[in-house]
C-alpha cells in the first residue's frame, strides 16, 4: 500500500477532530476531539518517520503521548470541577464571562 | 550505535533549580502543617527564583548552542529572556503571596459546607507556589528550545500549571473555574495545531531541529507544500499563546476570571516566553523563506494592533481593558518579528521588559482596589481614586502612560525602537499603522487616567486596601523600572544589545 495513504488518513482524522471541537458543545466530547487531533499528529509523525527513514518522528510521538496523558489529568480535573459546581459539562452553560 | 549524549548541566542549571524548587514545594505542601506552610512556600519560591536568576547572570558568557545535544540553544537572547522571566516572576510572587487571592480548598465545591469549614478553620492550601514554579520552568525552557519536541514540551510545561492556577480564585469561584475551562480547551486545541504543524515540518526536513529546517529551506528542490502546512499550523499554535488577533478570544475572559495576581503573572511572563519561542522559530527556523511568511505576519500584526486598541475603547472593566491592551502589545511585538533584523530583536527584548513590569504593576494595583466584598474592577467605580490614595493612582497612571508610549516612560523607548527597526527593514506601512493604533490606544489609557484624577468620587466608588509591605515593594519595583528605563534607557538597552545574538 502506498505510504502516503497514512498521511491522508491523519489529515482526515485531524480535520474531524478540529471540526468536532468547533461543533460539539459538551466539554468532554470537545476534549476527546482534541485527543483525536493529537493522535492524528502522532500518525503523521510516525508516517513521516517511515518516509524519512529515521527514528526522530517515532521518538516525538512518544513525547506527544506523554504530554497528552498530562493534559488528560489536568483537563479532566478542570472539567469535573466545573461539572460538580454546576451539574453540566456543556460549554454553552459556561457563559458568565461575556464574550 | 549510540553515542553518549553530552549534557552541560552548568548551562541548564537555572531551569533545573526552578524545577527542584517546585518539587520541594510539592513535598512541603504534603508534609508541613498549615501554621508554617504558607511562609515556607513563599520563602522557597522566592529563594529559588533568586538563585536561578543569579545563575543566569553567572553563565552569561558561557554560551553554547549544544548544551543538551542541540535540543536547547543557550545564547544571549535566551539568557536575556530567562532573566526577564525570573525578574518578572519575582515581583509576581510578591503579589501572589497575599493571603486573600486563592480558594482555601480548591477541590471543595463553591458555597459548600466543606468550603465554609475550611474558611472558618483558617485552612489555606498553598499549591499555587509549586505550580507557579513549574510554569516558570516551562517559560524558561520555551525561549531556548531549539527543536520542535523541546518547544512542545516547554509549551505544555508552562501551560498546564497555568490552566489550574486560573481556576483557583477565592471569590467568584464559578467565574474563575469557567475561565480555567476556556483557557484549557482553547490552549489544548492550539497545542494540537502546534504538534500537527511540527509533524509536517519534520516530514519536510527529516529532522525536528530548527537548524536543519532552516538548512532544508535554502536547499533547492525540496517539497515546499509540507513546509507551508507546517509553518502555518505552528504559527497558529504560537499566536494563540501570545493572544494575537484572530486567536485572542480567550484573553479577555481568562484575564478577567483568573485571580488578579495570577493574571499579572500570566500576562507578563507568558508573553515573554511565547515571544521568545516565536522569535527563535522565525529568526532561525523560517528565516530562509522570509518572503513567504512576512506578508501573513504583517497582516496579523496590523489587525492585532488595530483590533486590540479599538476593542479596548468599549470596555467597562479594568481587567478586560488591560487584557485588550495586552493584545495590542502583542501586535506591536509582532512588528519586531516582521522586521527580522538585529535591531528588531534588540527592540523586542527591551519591549518585553518594559511591557512586563508595567503589566505586573498595573495588575498589582488592581488587586488593591476593593470594596467590602472584594476586588472592584468596574471602571466607573474607580472614579476619583486619586483623591483617596494619590500614590496608587499615580502608579497606575504611570503604567498606563507607559503602555501608551508617552515619553519619559519605558514604553516610549520600547515602541520607538521597535518602529525604528521596522522602518530600517523597509516596512513603512506597518510603522504607519502602528503609530495610528498607538494613538487610538492612548485615547483609552488617557480616559482611565482622567477618570482617576478628575472625576469626583461617588458613594459607589471603591477604596484602596492598605497594601502590605510586599505589595508596596512589588509595585515600587515596577514603578521604578518603568520610570528609570524611560529616563535612562541605556542602562538596559546596551545590555540587551550586546546580548541580542542567536546561536544556531
Amino acid at each position: 500500500m502506498d505510504i502516503s495513504n497514512y498521511l491522508y488518513l491523519s489529515v482526515i482524522l485531524f480535520t474531524i477532530g478540529a471540526l468536532g471541537v468547533l461543533i460539539r458543545r459538551n466539554a468532554i466530547v470537545i476534549f476527546m476531539c482534541i485527543e483525536l487531533m493529537l493522535n492524528a499528529s502522532n500518525l503523521a509523525l510516525v508516517t513521516f518517520s517511515r518516509i524519512n527513514g529515521n527514528l526522530d518522528g517515532q521518538v516525538a510521538s512518544f513525547f506527544t503521548m506523554v504530554v497528552a496523558a498530562c493534559e488528560v489529568v489536568v483537563g479532566l480535573a478542570i472539567i469535573v470541577t466545573i461539572y460538580r459546581s454546576r451539574r453540566s459539562a456543556s460549554v454553552d452553560d459556561a457563559s458568565l464571562l461575556k464574550n | 550505535m549510540f553515542n553518549t549524549p553530552i549534557i552541560d548541566y552548568n548551562l541548564l542549571a537555572p531551569i533545573l533549580i526552578v524545577l527542584g524548587g517546585a518539587l520541594l514545594g510539592v513535598l512541603v505542601e504534603a508534609f508541613i502543617g498549615k501554621t508554617y506552610r504558607a511562609r515556607i512556600q513563599i520563602t522557597i519560591a522566592m529563594i529559588t527564583v533568586v538563585i536561578a536568576f543569579a545563575w543566569v547572570i553567572k553563565i552569561h558568557k558561557a554560551l553554547s548552542p549544544v548544551a543538551a545535544v542541540a535540543s536547547v540553544s543557550i545564547d544571549g537572547m535566551g539568557l536575556v529572556l530567562q532573566g526577564t522571566v525570573l525578574a518578572l516572576a519575582f515581583v509576581a510572587l510578591m503579589f501572589i503571596a497575599q493571603d486573600n487571592h486563592f480558594a482555601p480548598v480548591a477541590a471543595a465545591l463553591p458555597g459548600s459546607e466543606e468550603e465554609a469549614e475550611a474558611t472558618v478553620s483558617g485552612t489555606q492550601m498553598t499549591e499555587v507556589y509549586p505550580l507557579v514554579l513549574f510554569a516558570i520552568s516551562g517559560m524558561m525552557l520555551f525561549p531556548i528550545a531549539h527543536d520542535l519536541i523541546t518547544l512542545f514540551v516547554g509549551l505544555e510545561v508552562l501551560s498546564l500549571p497555568l490552566y489550574i492556577i486560573t481556576g483557583l480564585a477565592r471569590r467568584r469561584r464559578i467565574l474563575s473555574q469557567e475561565a480555567a475551562l476556556k483557557y484549557f480547551l482553547l490552549g489544548a486545541y492550539s497545542s494540537a495545531f502546534f504538534v500537527f504543524g511540527g509533524a509536517f515540518l519534520y516530514g519536510y526536513s527529516g529532522s525536528l531541529s530548527l537548524a536543519t529546517i532552516r538548512q532544508t529551506t535554502i536547499t533547492p528542490g525540496s517539497n515546499h507544500i509540507f513546509l507551508f502546512i507546517g509553518m502555518i499550523f505552528v504559527t497558529v499554535g504560537l499566536l494563540f499563546k501570545v493572544g494575537a488577533v484572530p486567536f485572542h478570544a480567550w484573553t479577555p475572559d481568562v484575564y478577567q476570571g483568573a485571580p488578579t495576581a495570577i493574571t499579572g503573572f500570566m500576562a507578563a511572563c507568558t508573553k515573554v516566553a511565547a515571544f521568545g519561542a516565536l522569535l527563535r522559530i522565525y529568526f532561525v527556523g523560517f528565516s530562509g523563506v522570509a518572503n513567504d511568511w512576512k506578508p501573513i505576519l504583517t497582516t496579523i500584526a496590523i489587525i492585532t494592533m488595530v483590533g486590540g486598541s479599538i476593542a479596548a475603547i468599549a470596555q467597562k472593566d479594568v481587567k478586560r481593558t488591560l487584557a485588550y491592551s495586552s493584545i495590542t502589545h502583542a501586535g506591536f511585538l509582532l512588528v519586531g518579528i516582521v522586521a527580522l533584523n538585529r535591531a528588531g530583536l534588540t527592540a523586542m527584548l527591551f519591549y518585553l521588559v518594559a511591557y512586563g513590569f508595567a503589566t505586573l504593576g498595573a495588575f498589582g494595583v488592581v488587586t488593591l482596589v476593593q470594596d467590602s466584598s472584594g476586588e472592584v474592577s468596574d471602571l466607573n467605580r474607580w472614579a476619583g481614586l486619586a483623591k483617596k490614595s494619590p500614590w496608587v493612582a499615580t502608579a497606575f497612571s504611570l503604567f498606563l502612560l507607559s503602555f501608551g508610549g508617552i515619553p519619559l516612560t519605558a514604553g516610549f523607548i520600547a515602541k520607538f525602537s521597535i518602529f525604528t527597526a521596522a522602518y530600517a527593514s523597509g516596512n513603512i506601512g506597518i510603522v504607519v499603522v502602528g503609530v495610528i493604533s498607538s494613538a487610538i490606544a492612548l485615547f483609552f489609557y488617557l480616559r482611565v487616567v482622567l477618570t482617576l484624577f478628575f472625576k469626583e468620587p461617588t458613594a459607589e466608588s471603591a477604596t484602596v486596601a492598605v497594601p502590605s509591605l510586599m505589595m508596596k515593594i512589588g509595585i515600587g519595583i515596577a514603578f521604578a523600572i518603568t520610570l528609570v528605563l524611560g529616563v535612562y534607557p541605556n542602562l538596559l538597552f546596551n545590555l540587551v544589545q550586546s546580548l541580542s545574538n542567536l546561536l544556531v
